[in-house]
C-alpha cells in the first residue's frame, strides 16, 4: 500500500522535493504539498483504492505524512471487525 | 478605579457603543481625507476594546468572538473603515490567543496588549504570491537569537499607526512557499518604505498602503506554531466572522436609514403605504439572512473549537468560506435596496439618507480576499467533501 501511495504522491502532490527523499513519516505539508495538490491526491487514493474519505478524514492531519495517508486509507480497506 | 475597572463597570456593547459615536462624528472627514480614523481609534483605547479578546489570566477580558463580532457590527453601523480596523486588529489578536499560549514571549506580550491598549497590523500579502496568502516568497532568517526579515509587502493596513506587525514568510530560506511562519515585530523593530498608495473608491480610512518591510527581532518573537495551523484554527474563522460582522453593520445602517426615510414618509400622507415600504420588507429580509449566517457561523465555530480535527476540516473550511461570501454578496444588495428606497436624498452626500459612503465601503467586500478565490478553494474541496445535507448538522 505504501508503495502506491508513494506513486500516487509523486503523481499528483506535485512537490518540488522527489518522493524518495521523504521518509514515511516526513511532514507533507513542510515538503510544499499544497491544498489543491493534496484534493488531487485525495481524489486518486479514493480511485486507486475504491474508498471515500468521510468528513472526519478530510483534515490536514490525516494527510500530514505517508504513514498517515497508510492509516487513513487502511481504516477504510480493512475488513470491519465483526 | 483604575481604567480597565471603570471601562468594566459598562457592558461591553455601551463601550463599544459609544467608541461608535465618535467614529460616526469623523465617518465622513475619513472617507473624505481617506485617513486613519485617529479619534474612533484612540476612542477604542479609552474603552479599552483593544485587549478584550486577551484571556482574563493575561489582563484582557477573554471575549468570546460572538462579543468580538458584535463590536465589529456596532463600529461598522457608525464608519466602516474603523470597524474594519479593529476587526483586523482583532484576527490578529486571535493568532496569538490561540497559538501564543505557553509560548513566555507571547503571553508576556499579550499582557501588554491588554495593559497598553496595542493596536496590531497584519503583513500577509506580497508582491509575487498573486493573492494567495497561504504562499511566500520571503523567508525569515534566524542567526542565533536574533531573526530578520525583509518582505515585498504590497499591503499592510494602518501600518505606520501600529504598535506592531504580525508578519508571514517561509520558516527557513530552504522552506516551500507554503511552509510558513508568523512573526510579531514591534514598533521600532523595523523600517517601512511605502511603495503602493491607498487611494481608493472605498474602505479609505484602513490607509492599506504598500511597503518594503525590514525587521530584526530576538527570534522568540516567531510563533511557535506553524502558520498554516494558525491561517485553518483562528484566521479562517475569526476573518470570515469579523469580517462579516462589519459588513452587516454597514448593511443595518443603510436599512436603518432607508427606513427613516419610509417612515417620514408614511406620516406625510397618512392612510398609504409609501412605494419604498416594500422593498423595504425585501430588505429587511436579505438582512435577516446575513444576520441568520453569522450566528450559524459563530456556532459552529463556537462547536469546531472543542473539537481540533473539526477545526481543521475541509467541511469546516467550506462553511466559513460560505459566510464570506454570502454576506459580502447580500450586502450590496440591500444597500442597493435601501438606495432605492431613499432615491435622490440617498445618492446625495450629507443628507441624513446619504448612502453613497455605505456603497463604496461595502463594495471592498468581496475583493478584500477576491471573491472567486474563495469560490475556487471551496469548489476544489468540495471534489471529495460532501456536504452534510441535514438541517441540524
Amino acid at each position: 500500500m505504501t508503495t502506491k501511495i508513494r506513486e500516487l504522491l509523486a503523481k499528483h502532490g506535485a512537490l518540488p522535493v522527489s518522493v524518495e527523499t521523504l521518509a514515511d513519516t516526513a511532514d507533507l505539508y513542510e515538503a510544499g504539498l499544497s491544498s489543491f495538490a493534496s484534493v488531487q491526491l485525495m481524489l486518486a487514493l479514493e480511485d486507486a483504492f475504491d474508498v471515500e474519505f468521510p468528513e472526519t478524514l478530510l483534515n490536514r492531519k490525516s494527510f500530514a505524512s505517508i504513514a498517515a495517508i497508510r492509516d487513513a486509507v487502511a481504516s477504510l480497506t480493512e475488513e470491519p471487525v465483526a | 478605579m483604575n481604567e480597565l475597572a471603570k471601562a468594566k463597570a459598562l457592558s461591553l456593547t455601551e463601550r463599544a457603543r459609544r467608541a461608535a459615536a465618535v467614529a460616526a462624528a469623523n465617518a465622513d472627514d475619513v472617507d473624505a481625507a481617506g485617513r486613519f480614523p485617529r479619534e474612533a481609534v484612540d476612542a477604542m483605547k479609552a474603552e479599552r476594546l483593544l485587549g478584550i479578546q486577551i484571556p482574563a489570566y493575561l489582563g484582557g477580558e477573554s471575549a468570546t468572538t460572538a462579543e468580538i463580532a458584535e463590536v465589529c457590527c456596532i463600529l461598522g453601523q457608525a464608519c466602516a473603515a474603523s470597524g474594519m480596523v479593529f476587526a483586523m486588529h482583532q484576527i490578529k489578536a486571535s493568532s496569538l490567543v490561540s497559538h501564543g499560549e505557553g509560548a513566555p514571549w507571547h503571553e508576556a506580550y499579550m499582557r501588554r496588549i491588554a495593559a497598553d491598549q496595542l493596536l496590531l497590523a497584519s503583513a500577509t500579502t506580497e508582491g509575487g504570491i498573486g493573492g494567495n496568502l497561504r504562499n511566500s516568497i520571503c523567508a525569515i532568517e534566524v542567526d542565533g537569537d536574533t531573526c530578520r526579515l525583509t518582505k515585498d509587502a504590497t499591503v499592510i493596513s494602518y501600518a505606520t499607526e501600529a504598535d506592531a506587525i504580525l508578519i508571514t514568510s517561509r520558516a527557513r530560506a530552504d522552506s516551500a512557499p507554503s511552509d510558513q511562519v508568523m512573526t510579531v515585530f514591534e514598533k521600532g523593530q523595523y523600517t517601512l518604505e511605502k511603495t503602493h498608495h491607498w487611494d481608493t473608491l472605498g474602505m479609505r480610512g484602513t490607509r492599506s498602503d504598500g511597503f518594503i518591510f525590514k525587521g530584526e527581532a530576538p527570534a522568540e518573537q516567531i510563533l511557535p506554531k506553524p502558520f498554516a495551523e494558525i491561517a485553518a484554527q483562528s484566521m479562517l474563522a475569526n476573518s470570515h466572522i469579523l469580517w462579516s460582522g462589519v459588513w452587516f453593520g454597514i448593511a443595518s445602517d443603510a436599512f436603518a436609514r432607508a427606513q427613516v426615510f419610509v417612515r417620514a414618509a408614511a406620516r406625510k400622507t397618512p392612510g398609504t403605504v409609501p412605494p419604498g415600504a416594500l422593498r423595504l420588507a425585501e430588505a429587511s429580509n436579505l438582512l435577516q439572512l446575513v444576520k441568520s449566517n453569522i450566528l450559524a457561523a459563530l456556532q459552529q465555530y463556537d462547536a469546531a473549537q472543542k473539537d481540533e480535527t473539526k477545526l481543521s476540516s475541509m467541511g469546516f473550511a467550506v462553511a466559513m468560506n460560505n459566510v464570506k461570501i454570502a454576506s459580502s454578496q447580500t450586502i450590496l444588495e440591500i444597500i442597493n435596496h435601501c438606495l432605492l428606497i431613499a432615491g435622490i436624498m440617498g445618492y446625495k452626500n450629507g443628507t441624513p439618507y446619504s448612502l453613497g459612503r455605505h456603497l463604496r465601503d461595502a463594495h471592498s467586500a468581496q475583493l478584500m480576499i477576491s471573491n472567486d478565490r474563495i469560490l475556487g478553494n471551496t469548489s476544489t474541496m468540495l471534489l471529495v467533501n460532501k456536504q452534510d445535507t441535514s438541517l441540524l448538522g
